[in-house]
């Protein structure tokens, strides 16, 4: 892990070069990170306004372990917030992709957006009391923008529709091999129901409630692209309706603030084709058991000694959420 | 024979220090953590408090389930076992009740401030 200081005189140096108007930049401070990847805030200096940064790099270089083996490298990640752009997603712009030869690692420089990410503050503060009503259709549109790209113009991504999730995660349920019998339950409710997709499209992932960066007006910026992949684009609109990512407001479906029918009415709107409720619920069973699997992974980072915080020993006790969900989805 | 205070007690000690003392001090990610380290003991406090009455009322419930006796952890992989292979599904009498009481347990320990809790307590 770097410090500011160690990082600060080099990035200067790069994007003093690569920014045509920047002259220096200030208030680098460190966002977020895992040990091996970073996120830092920081503004670029110009004769006028500051321009408000981000950069996101592997110092290494090289992808280290992830939570599920799926994390993309970051160039390519950089590829696809270009490709989004293109394609009306609303994104941060990508302003200078790292090279090996800048000495920084692998990443990007983008954009840094102005809104709210938190849940909770987004569900809940006044400043976004006109948006809530839009923010389900908006999702909707904006999933099927994503899910439009030509195939030609993706980048190298996995390819894993719900079969091969399906294995993924009871592989590491069972590597894990502490008895979850609803988890169990779910797995066979799956495999009975398995089907291939419709069609495969760019799937983001992790789009839900928290990885959406919202204003006044709405949907301001689509967050961690990380998780990108191709499979079911039904997957995404199942994902945001997982319960835990209703933070709260059980009876919003979609991300705690709309209806699963104004999610499909944007969708549907925007070219996305006519919606199947049921291969949605699938994916609504199968996202909320990828839940909490998830949970057991962090505990297992946490006895592994690669994480010692509290946050991520205490995680492991969330899977019993998602227990409860399935139980209720699954005997509806 | 441990003398007082007990385990219960010394865990209700540390976390109003938490809350008290420490939280107000802490900033930004220390005091995230402070909230996350106090909402951990809030399990251990739950835990102590309510395993004796949930692992018996679970374990009575298993060994009728699945016609054996064993330890919970035993019983719970034959469980799982039984489900996998679909000798046991959501048709079974009584499987769909037992889990959804132990996960109603687990949670009244874990989170019983989730939606999803709440929501099956509310529907009885």
């Amino acid at each position: 892990m770097s410090g500011s200081r160690e990082l600060a005189p080099e990035l200067e140096r790069l994007v003093t070069a690569r920014l045509p108007q920047a002259r220096g930049i200030e208030g680098l401070r460190r966002l977020s990170g895992g040990a091996s990847q970073e996120t830092w805030s920081f503004d670029a200096l110009t004769g006028a306004d500051p321009i408000p940064l981000i950069l996101r790099r592997r110092p290494g270089g090289l992808s280290g372990p992830s939570e599920s083996g799926m994390a993309l490298e970051l160039p390519t990640e950089a590829k696809l917030l270009e490709l989004a752009a293109k394609l009306g997603v609303p994104v941060p712009e990508v302003r200078l992709v790292l090279s090996p030869d800048d000495g920084l690692g692998s990443g990007y420089v983008m954009q840094r957006l102005l809104g709210e990410t938190i849940p909770r503050r987004i569900l809940r503060d006044d400043a976004f009391a006109e948006a809530r009503p839009k923010l389900a259709r908006q999702c909707g549109e904006i999933l099927a923008r994503i899910h439009a790209a030509p195939a030609d113009a993706l980048p190298e991504l996995p390819v894993a529709a719900a079969p091969e999730q399906i294995a993924q995660y009871r592989a590491l349920y069972d590597a894990y091999d502490h008895p979850h019998p609803v988890f169990d339950l779910a797995l066979r409710w799956l495999e009975d129901r398995a089907r291939e997709p419709e069609r495969i499209a760019w799937v983001h992932g992790d789009f839900r409630n928290g990885n959406l960066l919202v204003d006044a007006d709405g949907v301001r910026g689509v967050l961690d692209w990380e998780l990108s992949h191709r499979g079911d684009p039904m997957e995404d609109l199942g994902w945001i309706c997982v319960n835990s990512w209703r933070f709260g407001a059980i009876d919003h479906p979609v991300g705690g603030f709309g209806s699963r029918e104004e999610l499909f009415a944007g969708y549907e709107a925007a070219g996305g084709g006519a919606v199947d409720p049921e291969r949605v619920r699938y994916w609504e069973v199968l996202g909320t058991l990828k839940w909490g699997i998830m949970c057991m992974t962090m505990y297992a980072i946490y006895k592994s000694g690669g994480d010692t915080s509290v946050e991520r020993a205490a995680i492991g006790r969330r899977s019993s959420e998602t227990e409860i969900d399935l139980l209720e989805l699954l005997e509806a | 024979m441990y003398d007082p205070p007990s385990a219960a007690e010394l865990v209700a000690a540390v976390r109003a220090f938490l809350e008290e003392h420490a939280m107000p001090a802490l900033e930004g990610r220390a005091a995230f953590h402070a909230r996350v380290a106090s909402n951990a003991l809030g399990i251990v406090e739950r835990q102590l408090r309510l395993s004796p009455e949930h692992e018996a009322s679970e374990l009575g419930r298993l060994r009728e389930l699945l016609g054996r006796d064993g330890t919970l952890e035993e019983l719970n992989r034959e469980l799982c076992r039984r489900i996998r292979s679909g000798e046991l599904s959501l048709e079974t009498p009584g499987l769909g009740s037992h889990l959804r009481a132990t996960t109603l347990a687990k949670l009244a320990v874990d989170q019983p401030r989730y939606s999803g809790y709440r929501r099956a307590r509310e529907r009885g």
